[in-house]
């Protein structure tokens, strides 16, 4: 019988989505998004480095709308890698495996990562006053 | 390599529907992976009405009634019917479980039935193991031991018998390992939930004299180490075990050894 052409059965096509696995995917895309929001913050360094011209420069692209949600989007990133992150800390322990505890720690990153976010945006509006 | 697509062979097309008998009432849907090797052609999804009135409770009793009276070429695994042996491990509902042990009431809508993911398929509902077992093999499940045999058996108090609970019970039915993203993009090098509980349930056996090196076997980045506590297998367990858990003492003991 030939065993070379099989069929690979469906995977994530077809798989449930849920909590567990998609944590994990969310944990990743964050921690994707923040290694590229460090570009961005080199390229700030970098401006405020080479002159004001260029310095004005990237005060604009980040003062922009565009580089105001890209800001924010990091920050929120930042959160969540961060909150997961301690979740991790914990399984590195051998605590937090029972699925029930797994579900409220999962929804509790959620919470808690929106929440610092929320509080981020209206602290940096009401204290820096923007850009 | 991660490969999210299928590739082109594997694709799956759309199949026949077999009615439900004249004057059904209570008719379910379920829809069926199949795959014929003696065709050449790719999958499909075939639909069968059951008339839920006249079969059994659970999913394994349905596929049965559909091989029975209506499809005999309709080909899966299946043994014990209680949940003991591991054989009708499939995809039910988007997870990984026993069709012995599902109760349909517990699905809403139609049923989809896939084999367990991310294998290759010999017909229909049943899937090439040969892999996940001979990487079972490979973490030595049995008991190694130095010390000449003793008289009698070798005993154990009763909490190093507990130490064994929630290990012990596992069927090797596949339904972690094949739950597992992580086995599916690495699952040539990464033991999987199965093979590496299985390991732990060696390594924490009070008679076993080979921990040193079962857990040198498993120190390697792919083997244990593409674990990243995504935990579908735990979720998905028909058996109620905890995989995650295990996979996560292993890392404990190799951390706590170095130290």
């Amino acid at each position: 019988m030939a065993t070379d052409n099989r069929p690979l059965s469906p995977h994530l096509g077809i798989y449930r989505w849920q909590i567990t696995m998609s944590m994990s995917i969310v944990h990743r895309a964050t921690g994707i998004w923040l290694s590229l929001g460090t570009l961005a913050l080199v390229y700030w360094l970098i401006a405020a480095a080479v002159g004001p011209d260029a310095y004005a420069a990237a005060q604009a692209l980040f003062g922009g709308w565009i580089g105001q949600i890209l800001l924010w989007t990091w920050v929120f990133c930042l959160f969540f890698h961060l909150c997961n992150g301690i979740r991790h800390l914990f399984w590195d322990s051998g605590r937090g495996f029972a699925i029930k505890t797994f579900y409220i720690t999962g929804y509790t990153v959620w919470v808690i990562a929106l929440l610092l976010t929320v509080a981020a945006i209206v602290l940096a509006y009401t204290l820096g006053g923007g850009a | 390599m991660a490969e999210f697509t299928l590739p082109r062979n594997s694709r799956v097309q759309e199949g026949r529907t077999f009615k439900a008998q004249e004057g059904a009432k209570n008719i379910r849907r379920f829809r069926v992976y199949r795959y014929d090797p003696d065709s050449g052609q790719n999958p499909r999804m075939d639909t069968y009405e059951v008339d839920m009135d006249r079969c059994g409770p659970m999913v394994l009793d349905a596929l049965l009634k559909i091989k029975n009276e209506v499809d005999s070429t309709l080909t899966l695994r299946r043994s014990c019917r209680e949940g003991v042996c591991g054989s009708c491990a499939m995809n039910i509902d988007g997870t990984n479980t026993l069709a012995c042990t599902h109760d349909t009431k517990d699905i809403k809508g139609d049923v989809k039935i896939y084999p367990l993911p991310h294998m290759p398929v010999i017909k229909d509902l049943v899937p090439d193991l040969t892999h996940f077992f001979a990487q079972y093999a490979t973490i030595k499940p049995w008991l190694q031991t130095e010390t000449p045999p003793p008289d009698r058996e070798r005993l154990q108090s009763k909490e190093e018998r507990a130490k064994l609970d929630g290990l012990y019970e596992c069927i090797l039915c596949a339904c972690c390992t094949t739950s597992c993203p992580s086995w599916w993009w690495n699952g040539d090098r990464y033991l999987g939930p199965a093979s590496l509980l299985q390991a732990y349930r060696w390594i924490v056996d009070s008679r076993d004299e080979a921990a040193g090196e079962r857990l040198d076997e498993l120190q390697d980045p792919f083997k244990l180490y593409r674990c990243h506590t995504i935990m579908n297998c735990t979720r998905t367990c028909p058996k109620g075990l905890n995989p995650a858990q295990a996979i996560a003492e292993v890392k404990k003991l190799i951390l706590e050894r170095e130290h």
